[in-house]
């Protein structure tokens, strides 16, 4: 039995989007810079991804700028915007619960004299548009805030937040890289000024991602080299890689709703088998299901540790993730779970199933009949659980 | 990261459980650093007849815990007390760096359940070994 519940850290490359960049590593080999029809040929697949990266998100073409994945997008959005505005303000508002490549990145900007407002989530994860606009100061020059959370599914109030940044003429950027494929986004309707992603989110290859940059908005290149990416970031063009991130995304908003659907109701089953068959659990996360992303659902196992939870599973066959894949290994708990309230112990006790569309519904049925298992006996090994006349508590 | 000895060890952990008429407990690690073991030893004639573990905490706390528990069975509590992290490690033919603590845990829980029989059974004065952070 090979189960894959954990496709928030990863997916499969869809076959469809596998086939449309096989031609593109043997074939059409050329250089997307080079004048040559070889080039060209590579050029004309690259500019239909840009194009098919602007219909998903309705942006122009020429707002996009393909990198190397979602941290490069990240990294190049908040250090471009902040570096090129300095002389306005050295002051970025984001919050508690963005990917560490939002984070470790803002904490750089800390080091290099930029002030950093990180934002309060609540009990399930929600920034509040009325703090954003609250933390603003004159010399806030960048929000950034996540679409949807990595670990708890949580989908931001990213609308209202433009709102507020756009009221104020201040850039706006969104760390998108859970959402695409699974959130409606339009950035025109929602005021984004920069937005991240990544293709292997959305079924597409690995190593290959977007920055879109609203035309008009300043921002310092990130990779300096040749003239790529109207000069903004050189590397040449990953020819295979943008054929596979743009038929991705077109296959991702085209069957958006049809696949939402169908995870979501494997999630919600997985939701409801696990409440009612094992007990001193918690869901963490927006608890407004049509607030979350579809597939996710973090649970803190009470009494017991996330990382031996994830190991037997794993014996068993089912492969899930405790916290996020980037800080397992770590000794640390969750910090998006202690932010959002958490207790410490139950935080080490988190486990992340996140759903998607090659799963069914027999996988649900496995895997809750194993989770069961798995907290019964993980939780007889534990000195903190006692079970007292079916009374279960902490001792 | 764990390699098949430590993962054979985990999915099948022996000496699980609490022995209720004990010589000697030891409980040691917290739950807000992730890890909790407790073992309870039974001994006769300064020999350890049995030993059992409960812990809350990862893949490697638990396997060590099972090894740590397994070895000292048939020890003299004296050779009990010298059993060293380095012995369970070696034992589980290594652990990932980050995991090392988990053995230093499991020494440590069996350190602090040797006291716990000095203590009740006035065998020995206690050291008090100011390492051992009891929960």
């Amino acid at each position: 039995m090979r189960i894959y519940l954990d496709n928030s850290a990863t997916t499969y490359t869809d076959p469809e989007v596998l086939q449309a960049m096989l031609p593109y590593f043997t074939e059409v080999y050329g250089n997307g810079s080079s004048q040559h029809f070889f080039g060209r040929e590579a050029l004309v697949a690259i500019d239909k991804a840009r194009e098919q990266v602007a219909a998903a998100i309705n942006c122009r073409p020429n707002e996009v700028y393909f990198t190397s994945g979602g941290t490069e997008s990240d990294n190049w959005a908040i250090k471009g915007i902040a570096r090129a505005h300095s002389k306005k303000g050295k002051h970025i508002i984001t919050s508690k619960i963005e990917h560490p490549a939002v984070i470790k990145t803002c904490e750089t900007l800390e080091r290099e004299g930029f002030e950093v407002t990180y934002l309060d989530v609540d009990s399930e994860g929600f920034v509040d548009p009325g703090a954003v606009e609250a933390a603003i100061r004159p010399d806030t020059t960048l929000i950034s805030i996540m679409t949807a959370n990595n670990e708890i599914g949580t989908i931001q109030p990213v609308r209202e937040i433009g709102a507020i940044a756009r009221a104020h003429k201040i850039v706006f950027h969104t760390d998108a890289v859970q959402a695409i494929g699974n959130v409606d986004i339009d950035v025109v309707r929602d005021n984004i000024d920069l937005l991240s992603m990544s293709a292997h989110k959305f079924y597409g290859p690995k190593g290959v991602g977007v920055l879109y940059k609203r035309n008009g908005v300043k921002a310092e290149r990130f990779m300096d080299g040749g003239e790529q990416e109207r000069n903004m970031r050189a590397s040449t063009l990953n020819t295979p890689g943008i054929v596979g991130l743009g038929k991705a995304i077109e296959l991702a908003v085209r069957d958006r709703e049809a696949n939402n659907a169908r995870i979501r109701e494997l999630r919600d089953a997985f939701v409801a088998k696990v409440n009612a068959s094992i007990p001193d659990v918690k869901l963490n996360g927006a608890l407004d299901f049509d607030r979350r992303l579809p597939g996710n659902a973090n649970y803190s196992f009470k009494y017991i540790e996330g990382e031996s939870i994830l190991m037997r599973l794993d014996l068993a066959g089912i492969a899930v993730s405790s916290g996020s894949a980037c800080s397992s290994g770590s000794l640390e708990p969750s910090y998006v779970l202690l932010s959002i309230g958490v207790p410490i112990e139950m935080a080490h006790g988190s486990i992340r199933f996140s759903f998607g569309k090659s799963n069914t519904m027999q996988e649900v049925d496995y895997t809750v009949d194993k989770l069961q298992k798995t907290v019964e006996f993980l939780r007889e090994l534990s000195p903190l659980f006692k079970n007292v006349q079916g009374e279960q508590r902490y001792v | 990261m764990y390699n098949q000895k430590v993962m054979d060890i985990f999915a099948n952990p022996q000496h699980m459980g609490f022995i209720e008429d004990n010589d000697g407990v030891g409980k040691v690690g917290n739950a807000a650093c992730g890890d909790i073991m407790e073992i309870s030893l039974k001994i006769k004639d300064n020999v350890i007849t049995d030993a059992k573990f409960r812990t809350f905490g990862c893949a490697a706390a638990i396997a060590t815990s099972s090894v740590a528990t397994g070895m000292v069975i048939g020890m003299t509590v004296d050779e009990a007390l010298k059993l060293t992290n380095a012995k369970v490690v070696e034992y589980l033919e290594g652990l990932p760096p980050q995991k090392i603590h988990c053995s230093v845990l499991a020494e440590e829980a069996i350190k602090a359940a040797i006291e716990n029989y000095y203590e009740r059974s006035g065998k020995k004065p206690a050291d008090g070994d100011k390492e051992i952070k009891y929960v």
